[in-house]
């Protein structure tokens, strides 16, 4: 293979190679690697009691199950619509998708914090455009469970979509022909053969929103009001305890997130190597 | 030998997949508009109306009051520092991943998505652990700007690298070998030859990462604070929507949504000027880690399938 000798051209001197290997190696340690450790070294400095104590306290549990709602309702409205519309973008050509992907991107770029604020809006009783009509009907948005999932949903929107997207176009779509050319309705097709072709490309997207949602802070901060015990997800509880300078429960519930966040990561590097496989 | 998928041609009509019948299009269709709607559009309408509720004037003043032109700056100016920051740090560890090789690299080239999968708000307190009065390595930098960029280094980080990773794989060593037997230096091997087939996801990954570093909120929270010094954007508007002043939340909001619809045209414009690479893209943004996704085993399981 030409890799072994090229290799020899570029960064081949011993000293750029180690000055490079240093420079890259070291940013990495100090701003990823650092962080990680110090999580570890923060929460158990005094031992495993007081950060248990202050997780299994009766605002952390409901912290937690707050945060597993929220992926127990985004993830899944997420997913079926992240598939739908991938395949109505590669799959059926119309004058609206190029409006409907630039709208998908969005929450990509923009800040939680105004999307936060753009819910907040929307959803305020005091002047907003559905508040007073959802009030009357007794239904609270703002400040509760219905606008943290809304929020949710918001910032983890586009990853099923961008996951399923490029997998769509790849697979091509002659195996869909000889389905449907045997027989097989739409449905059939698309379980049988499009959807057993793309898993993995939707399984990495699921996971990536998944993570997304466990991690919101900025959006979910402006819309739940972040009352202790009610609206509080596990990233709303690190922030709080740590204001009321209570170290144990702000390292504890972050040690939680950091271990979800290296089983995002294990998983990610598992589906990657399910499609090389 | 193996040419990039997307470019071969497709013998069959791209229609011709999963047929749905005309019904069924037109429900998806209306589902996925609704939906997007529901949950992107119209809150945003929202928001645009807020900003302009008391007229353009009123609208102006909240933007350019001093409170928010200072914070309008610091955003700005620490994302281009961040950003010129990770292009440089970003190729060089995209470098070491693809064309280096040294024990733990694949422990490397997986965490350097931590900063994807990682809560903002808990980076925001470890930096603040590591960075701050009491730390390790005795610098304490928390509550200043240097934190802001530091706070920004760490979310943006992946962008670069995972926009730059897949085109220097893909990149033909031909030409370097050729420049090499001509007697060009690594370094000039590097700016002629390596560096200008890297600029179109470079330039992607430094748009994206911009994108990010100016909407961002929980890492600086903490790290940095909302002192009047440290306050960026975001910030900002959190604290006017706690003092009530949601119109001045709503005119700010409304300068950093146009920010992003900005980057996200950018994108889209260096994806298509880049796309001699014909990457398989869907014509819209590629998230650099999903730059990652083999493409090209797809293809070959169903080419595979097929015989």
């Amino acid at each position: 293979m030409s890799s072994v000798s090229a290799r020899s051209h570029v960064g081949s001197g011993v000293v750029s190679r180690w000055s490079l290997r240093i420079l890259g190696l070291g940013f990495l340690a100090l701003l990823l690697v650092a962080p990680l450790v110090i999580i570890f070294f923060e929460t158990f400095k005094d031992g495993i009691q007081p950060p248990l104590d202050a997780i299994t306290s009766p605002n952390g549990l409901h912290a937690l199950k707050l945060s597993l709602l929220m992926v127990a309702i985004a993830v899944p409205l997420n997913t079926v619509f992240g598939v739908a519309c991938a395949l109505l973008l590669v799959r059926h050509k119309w004058k609206g998708n190029g409006l409907i992907d630039s709208v998908i991107n969005l929450p990509f770029a923009l800040s939680p914090v105004v999307i936060g604020l753009a819910l907040y809006l929307l959803y305020s009783t005091n002047g907003g455009w559905f508040g007073p009509t959802l009030a009357e009907a007794g239904l609270e948005v703002l400040f509760s469970v219905p606008g943290m999932v809304l929020a949710s949903i918001f910032v983890s929107l586009p990853f099923v979509v961008r996951e399923t997207v490029p997998v769509l176009q790849e697979i091509g779509t002659e195996q869909e022909q000889a389905a449907s050319t045997l027989g097989a309705n739409a449905w059939q097709t698309f379980w049988r053969v499009t959807l057993p072709a793309i898993r993995w490309g939707v399984a990495y997207g699921v996971v990536l929103t998944t993570a997304r949602v466990l991690g919101e802070f900025g959006a979910v901060t402006i819309v739940s009001g972040s009352i202790s015990g009610k609206t509080e997800t596990l990233p709303l509880f690190v922030s709080k305890e740590f204001e009321r300078f209570s170290e144990p429960g702000a390292y504890g519930a972050s040690l939680v997130l950091a271990l979800l966040a290296l089983m995002t990561l294990l998983a990610m590097n598992l589906l990657k190597r399910k499609e090389d496989a | 030998m193996e040419a990039n998928p997307a470019a071969l041609p497709n013998p069959v009509a791209p229609r011709a997949g999963i047929r749905l019948p005309g019904v069924g299009v037109g429900l998806g269709r209306g589902y996925v508009v609704l939906y997007l709607s529901l949950m992107v559009l119209i809150p945003l309408a929202a928001l645009v109306d807020e900003s302009l509720s008391s007229g353009v004037g009123n609208f102006w003043d909240q933007v350019s009051s001093p409170q928010a032109v200072r914070s309008l700056e610091l955003t700005l100016v620490a994302s281009l520092i961040v950003v010129a920051i990770n292009a440089v740090f970003g190729t060089i560890i995209a470098w070491l991943l693809v064309r280096d090789e040294f024990p733990g690299k694949a422990a490397v080239n997986a965490i350097i998505d931590l900063p994807f999968a990682l809560p903002t708000i808990v980076a925001s307190l470890t930096l603040l652990a590591l960075y701050g009065n009491e730390s390790p390595f005795g610098i304490d930098i928390a509550f200043t700007r240097t934190a802001v960029v530091v706070a920004l280094l760490f979310v943006t980080l992946p962008f670069v690298v995972r926009a730059v990773q897949p085109l220097l794989i893909e990149m033909d060593r031909e030409m370097e070998e050729a420049a090499a037997s001509l007697g060009a230096s690594g370094f000039t091997i590097f700016r002629r030859i390596i560096f200008p087939n890297l600029i179109p996801g470079l330039a992607a990954g430094v748009a994206l990462a911009f994108a990010r570093a100016l909407g961002e909120f929980g890492s600086v929270l903490i790290f940095a604070g909302g002192l009047p010094d440290t306050q960026v954007s975001s910030v900002f508007i959190r604290s006017q929507v706690e003092s009530g002043n949601e119109t001045g939340a709503a005119a700010v909001s409304m300068v950093l949504l146009l920010a992003s619809l900005l980057c996200l045209a950018a994108i889209s414009l260096i994806q298509r000027w880049g796309s001699r690479h014909e990457r398989s893209t869907g014509g819209g943004l590629v998230m650099p880690m999903a730059g990652e996704m083999p493409s090209e085993t797809a293809k070959k399981e169903g080419d595979d399938e097929l015989r």
